[in-house]
């Protein structure tokens, strides 16, 4: 076999960690292939999520998440320029509002500070106002932490492997890993486009990486939970209610509920955490919805008058443990990156650096690229210029987004050109704003014509 | 909010100014824009986001349209470019694939072009900016969120635009007349909807056009709602339910959800304009005024939802008193500037009332307190001045139907600081 048919790591998955590992790898000069088994990154768990940027402030103490999460933060803050990723700088407050969770908020400032988010501090209720003045009436005081911050959840994980393939990595689409061997030295991992060889498999399987690695490692660790969450979006006339992030004192059952503002302009309620078996079944549920809207009425009543842009559930891959669960099998050349169960966004890059030192703990190492390439993503975040305010356009395609024809053109080419509505979608925001396509789903099946699985339309109209 | 704009100011084009500036091409737009002309405005400037004007009749291939302005029974696709022709027979200047982005307080406009950003002012705006139909998310269905979900306006485009079809065996959800033109375009392009399902014991657009599903054997269910949308990446059927709780899967490859119109009020909305949490639209006063002064509004914008007739003659009027208002000595200019204005407000079972301001005793203006309910009706429609009646009439009205009150027939006491409008049962009556 020719040395160019063998990569150093073959990366199953192409959600947000996998998107950031095949980065990492590539930058530290290892010829790597990312495995998607869909047509399109950001397929499972990474599809939906709260689009927040942490600072572990209440990550687990000496937690391997919440070192993650500290790279990850450091890293994206580092590098978001030369990617033109967005960076919203909200802060976030978590609100008490009782005297039982006023009691508890003295605890949350030590464990931040023992987490080093040292810049966390107790804020009275007046203050709070003072920073808020929509929420509403019983706020007994909050913890202000400033580097929380939002994002774009979909175009940064699409800037990490664009750079990874502007770089060398190779990514293939609807491959789904069911088998594969290893001969002691090498994986191959059948597929209909030709075998994949690889020195080392990284799973970064999401809500199916247990069952990769007991169909393909032939051993399993954990068991995925999936742990649904229900969002409502707000209309953007609603975004302005609030500046900061507003976080709830979180019990020890769940963290609770987060109403934010997105980087898109937009106010964002959720998520819940509901346990189910299915791990595609990202269904919303009506009553589900009242309540989360309910919730953020009684926490920000004006949001009574605002209009519902979109609702949305994300599934997390949860595991019976709380920890992730990163795994080195060294004898097997594999490493499991699972359980990355909500801090995966915000953690990713911080993720990609622990994978890649068990990597060369393995004994595993390469030369650093000389040039490295920084390609730039379109910016879709509400607070910094976007496209239409460049000439030479085209068409505003998608007015609710102001999504330009420019923008979708771009979006349908390229290494990881949109193949698909839900792709278009997290590419361009077409589509997703308030009228959730009335006035531009007929555009986009016309230029989009051919060129997507499925397609906006079935067919011609019979003449 | 943190990071300056990084774009130079070079491709911002130089500042334009206009006489009145017209948001919206539609019918109440160009109505508005060719009444201006005829009564010698001098520049009149139509701002249309689309790639060209005419609004919704444009993908409308169904007659009747233009009986009133025209004369002739037209198919909503002609009278769209009939509305467009006459406009530049007059004059109006009609730029197309401009969007405004934001409006500023005194006229002054943010503009999208694809020649680059523009800043318009104008001595008046008319907002014309029309409705949409509600979509799935505001409904806040259940179930997954695959392709295959749609509203009559995108069947209608895709179908009279494009020549596609959106799916093939679609169940419509609802019975306003959009309904049954949603169904129209849906057998026209070769679909064959597999249902029609209304929450309520009866349509809700005019008997008998619940004929005309079972004239093409689409069955029509009463008492039904969805309950679940099934698929993954495209819709494999829903789930209903009806009044009793019972559930039950139907096949089809679509779900088109059709009317529960809302008004495209999102630029009025971020903007420092009175918003009308009721109608959904700008608080407006019987002259069409804002709460800005210079900015007014007419059409489907004010109130979901009428005609392209009724919205084509709101344009014409509101028009006219733009001219009046800008023209600044006639009494119904003085009237619009500063009459004192009273608030008219109402609560259900009555969904909105428009306009929201009135001047008490003037004849000027628009005519009458148009008026919906939320859930059917019967009682006494009653008009309060502050405490006291000052209207009754014996009504029965259903949800999307016109209903109106002859501001003529008012007569509102000289002090009086706000009407009111209820619903009086018919027992108390």
């Amino acid at each position: 076999m020719k040395q160019s048919d063998l990569y150093d790591v073959a990366i199953i998955g192409g959600g947000v960690v996998g998107c950031a590992v095949a980065r990492r790898f590539v930058l530290q000069g290892a010829r790597t292939v990312l495995l998607e088994k869909g047509s399109d990154i950001l397929s499972g768990a990474s599809k939906g999520n709260s689009a927040i940027l942490h600072t572990g402030f209440d990550a687990p103490k000496n937690s391997l998440e919440l070192q993650c999460i500290k790279d990850g933060h450091a890293e994206y803050c580092d590098i978001r320029t030369k990617l033109n990723l967005p960076l919203l700088e909200t802060g976030a407050l978590v609100v008490a509002w009782s005297q039982d969770q006023l009691a508890r908020l003295a605890g949350i400032v030590d464990q931040a500070h023992l987490n080093g988010v040292e810049d966390a501090v107790l804020i009275s209720a007046e203050d709070v106002y003072r920073r808020e003045p929509a929420l509403g009436d019983g706020v007994q005081g909050a913890v202000w932490v400033p580097d929380e911050h939002v994002i774009d959840p979909w175009s940064a994980p699409y800037a990490y492997l664009l750079q990874a393939g502007q770089n060398g990595a190779q990514t293939r689409f609807g491959v789904d890993v069911q088998n594969g061997t290893f001969d002691g030295q090498h994986w191959t991992i059948p597929d209909q486009g030709g075998a994949i060889r690889a020195k080392v498999v990284i799973n970064c399987a999401g809500l199916y990486g247990d069952l990769l690695d007991r169909d393909v490692l032939g051993q399993m660790d954990f068991t995925i939970k999936p742990r649904k969450g229900q969002f409502v979006v707000y209309d953007k006339a609603a975004a302005d209610l609030l500046s900061a992030i507003i976080l709830p004192v979180p019990t020890e059952i769940t963290k609770g509920i987060v109403i934010t503002r997105t980087a898109f302009g937009n106010l964002l309620v959720g998520p819940t955490a509901e346990e189910q078996d299915d791990r595609a079944d990202a269904s919303v549920d009506q009553a589900t919805l009242k309540m989360l809207m309910n919730k953020a009425e009684e926490l920000v009543p004006a949001l009574r008058n605002m209009d519902v842009t979109a609702t949305y559930a994300g599934i997390r891959p949860a595991t019976e443990r709380k920890e992730y669960r990163i795994q080195t099998h060294a004898d097997k050349n594999w490493i499991t990156v699972g359980g990355i169960r909500s801090t995966g966004l915000a953690a990713s890059l911080g993720i990609a650096r622990h994978v890649y030192g068990l990597y060369e703990s393995m004994g595993r190492n390469h030369p650093a690229p000389v040039d490295v390439a920084w390609p730039k993503v379109q910016n879709l975040a509400a607070h910094r210029p976007r496209d239409w305010a460049k000439p030479g356009y085209g068409e505003i395609v998608c007015h609710c987004e102001l999504v330009t024809q420019r923008e979708i053109e771009a979006a349908l080419d390229g290494p990881l050109a949109a193949r698909s509505p839900g792709a278009l979608k997290r590419r361009t925001r077409a589509t997703m704003g308030r009228c959730q396509g009335f006035n531009c789903t007929h555009r986009l099946a016309r230029i989009t014509r051919g060129r997507m699985t499925p397609e906006f339309s079935v067919g011609d109209v019979d003449d | 909010m943190t990071e300056p704009a990084q774009h130079s100011m070079a491709s911002q084009l130089p500042d334009q100014t206009a006489d009145v500036v017209i948001i919206g091409g539609g019918p109440a737009g160009l109505a508005a824009a060719v009444t201006l002309r005829r009564q010698g405005v001098p520049s009149v400037v139509v701002l249309e986001r689309d790639v060209s004007a005419g609004g919704i009749p444009r993908q409308c291939a169904h007659p009747p349209f233009g009986v009133r302005e025209f004369g002739r029974i037209l198919s909503g696709r002609a009278y769209a470019r009939k509305l467009v022709s006459q406009a530049e027979r007059f004059d109006v200047d009609i730029r197309v694939r401009h969007s405004v982005v934001a409006l500023h307080p005194g006229g002054e406009l943010s503009v999208a072009t694809p020649e680059g950003p523009l800043t318009l002012r104008a001595q008046r705006v008319l907002i014309a900016t029309g409705v949409r139909e509600m979509p799935r998310s505001a409904r806040l269905v259940s179930g997954t969120r695959p392709g295959g979900i749609l509203t009559t306006g995108v069947l209608q485009s895709m179908v009279n635009l494009q020549h596609l079809k959106p799916c093939n065996r679609p169940l419509i959800i609802g019975t306003e007349l959009v309904s049954f033109s949603a169904l129209h375009t849906a057998r026209g392009a070769g679909m064959k909807p597999v249902a029609m399902i209304e929450a309520g014991s009866r349509i809700t657009a005019r008997r008998p056009l619940d004929l005309y599903p079972r004239v093409l054997g689409v069955p029509l269910r009463y008492a039904t709602e969805i309950a679940h949308i099934h698929g993954h990446d495209w819709v494999e059927g829903v789930s209903l339910r009806n009044a009793q709780g019972d559930h039950w899967d139907v096949d089809c490859d679509g779900v088109l959800f059709t009317g529960r119109f809302v008004p495209e009020s999102s630029l009025v909305r971020l903007s420092h304009l009175e918003l009308d949490p009721l109608s959904g639209g700008p608080v407006i006063d019987q002259f069409g005024r804002c709460s800005d002064p210079a900015y007014f509004a007419a059409g489907n914008l004010l109130r979901p939802v009428e005609t392209a007739g009724w919205s084509y003659s709101e344009g014409e009027a509101v028009a006219t008193w733009i001219s009046e208002d800008l023209a600044g000595n006639t009494e119904t200019a003085k009237t619009i500037r500063d009459a004192r204005r009273i608030r008219v407000s109402c609560s259900a079972p009555l969904k909105l009332v428009v306009p929201q301001m009135i001047v008490p005793d003037c004849s000027d203006g628009l005519q009458h307190l148009q008026l919906r309910m939320l859930t059917p009706a019967d009682g006494h429609l009653t008009v309060k001045a502050d405490e006291q009646i000052i209207w009754r009439k014996r009504l029965s009205a259903l949800p999307e139907r016109r209903v109106l009150i002859p501001l003529s027939a008012l007569n509102v006491p000289q002090n009086c600081t706000a009407l009111d409008i209820t619903m009086q049962p018919k027992t108390t009556a």
